[in-house]
């Protein structure tokens, strides 16, 4: 049977697919998408997928990610495919590469460490020590970062 | 270039080089020898925390080598005053050559490193790093066993807040030694550390037991639980005292066996230990003065001679 499609196409935008299942809501935190704007996110979770099993697909319609949305979505979706739509075509697709320095993405989640203090001036910074499995660390502290935290401490 | 944050910005060829110009210092950290090597040098102690034996041994053994010493406290100065560690760190960066930073914040030696020009030395950060420290506890260990392969070097006490331990740990591991610790369940070492120390292909074991792990150990490393960090009294108090060592709990040591603490100390280790030749914490408090003596001259490029001369 024919997969039914779920969300209509948008006419320009951004198409973030192949999001680990269940995971949509933390990738509109982790991109900071105002959920109160006037144009229409679409969001399908829990579609069969030949690649992951489950999945969920994101629809923006009037946004084009950008390199930086890339690297933060990469923390949470590393394995995402994205589309730029222009007039209902894809004009571009890329891919997410999670890099190695994580700059001004997500604030340290430990109590004590340095960077707590909002009045220091130098970037917050966590490094990726393991790619598979995921595993981040404060640059300045050292602490291990879960990904549940980077998202709430998204900057 | 000259900063020492963590024990990975050395190499294991640099720990053994400074470890050989500590050992070549020693006369000139007793005083025996007149060597001013960092003549005109400044070195900024900047303690924010408490300290005594780390600030003291600092500022000798840059006396010792002819340098001289610009001693901050955070008590009554600007930073009471709500400066931030960046704008201090501006002013150090103008007064002195090499600073020697302890905070009670975790990672302000690196973010310190990165705000200024001059070379960092990391006195202890939080839990987190005692990169000088480990220096001269591998000293330490070495001047006992002549080597630093292959020890077996039980770590004991408060492994979860001890950032002397973290340190060590990781130095110890990359010349093979087999680590025991040995600590309360809620004092664990954090699981990042042991994660660490296993992908280095250390052998580590743990538990909560210390007498068991006596007549096997090459070191015992006792360390203090610290009330301080403890973010209240009576989980302090449920573990406070746990792990004493007496002179008789020493019977089945092996010769040339190592008891070391990086003090002070309140009662993990009975004076009755003090007078047995397992004793080595005196020494290790006395060998911080020729290893920082070597950690200065590495951070200011300059070379300890091969000879050193009465």
């Amino acid at each position: 049977m024919t997969e039914m499609r779920r969300v209509t196409a948008i006419r320009n935008g951004t198409v973030v697919d192949h999001i680990p299942s269940g995971h949509a809501m933390q990738v509109i935190r982790i991109l900071r998408i105002d959920t109160a704007r006037a144009t229409p996110v679409s969001l399908v979770m829990n579609v069969p997928s030949d690649k992951l099993g489950r999945k969920d697909v994101l629809k923006i319609e009037d946004r084009e990610l950008n390199q930086e949305d890339l690297d933060r979505l990469a923390l949470i979706a590393p394995a995402a495919s994205i589309a730029i739509i222009r007039n209902h075509a894809v004009a571009e697709k890329m891919r997410v590469e999670l890099a190695d320095d994580l700059v001004n993405i997500a604030r340290c989640s430990f109590s004590n460490c340095i960077t707590k203090n909002n009045r220091e001036p130098l970037p917050q910074r966590m490094r990726v020590v393991s790619h598979d499995p995921l595993e981040v660390r404060c640059y300045y502290c050292g602490r291990g970062q879960e990904i549940g935290e980077l998202v709430e401490n998204i900057i | 270039m000259g900063d020492v944050v963590t024990m990975d910005d050395l190499t294991n060829d640099e720990i053994i080089e400074i470890l050989d110009c500590a050992e070549r210092l020693v006369p000139v950290a007793r005083g025996d020898v007149i060597l001013p090597l960092l003549d005109g040098k400044v070195l900024a102690n900047m303690f924010f925390e408490n300290s005594t034996r780390t600030r003291m041994s600092f500022e000798t053994a840059m006396k010792r080598l002819g340098g001289s010493v610009l001693n901050f406290s955070s008590i009554g100065t600007s930073v009471a005053k709500g400066e931030t560690l960046y704008d201090t760190m501006q002013m150090i960066d103008g007064y002195a050559d090499v600073a020697a930073i302890r905070h009670p914040r975790q990672g302000a030696a690196q973010y310190s490193a990165d705000a200024v020009e001059i070379p960092i030395l990391n006195a202890g950060d939080g839990a987190g790093n005692h990169p000088t420290q480990t220096m001269l506890d591998l000293f330490t260990i070495r001047e006992a066993h002549g080597t630093l392969e292959g020890l077996n070097v039980v770590l004991v006490g408060d492994l979860r807040y001890g950032r002397t331990v973290h340190s060590l740990s990781h130095a110890l591991v990359r010349f093979g030694a087999r680590l025991t610790l040995v600590s309360p369940n809620t004092l664990r070492m954090p699981d990042e550390i042991v994660s660490d120390l296993r992908s280095h292909g250390a052998e580590v074991t743990e538990t909560e037991s210390l007498i068991d792990q006596i007549t096997e150990a090459d070191v015992i490393y006792m360390t203090r639980i610290q009330k301080e960090r403890f973010p209240d009294e009576d989980e302090y108090a449920k573990v406070a005292g746990i792990y004493k060592l007496e002179a008789s709990d020493l019977s089945g040591a092996k010769k040339g066996m190592a008891v070391m603490h990086p003090l002070p100390r309140v009662d993990e280790i009975d004076p009755s230990v003090d007078t047995t030749d397992h004793a080595r914490y005196f020494q290790q408090a006395f060998n911080g003065v020729p290893t920082r003596m070597a950690l200065l001259c590495r951070s200011l490029g300059v070379d300890v001679p091969k000879k050193v001369k009465k």
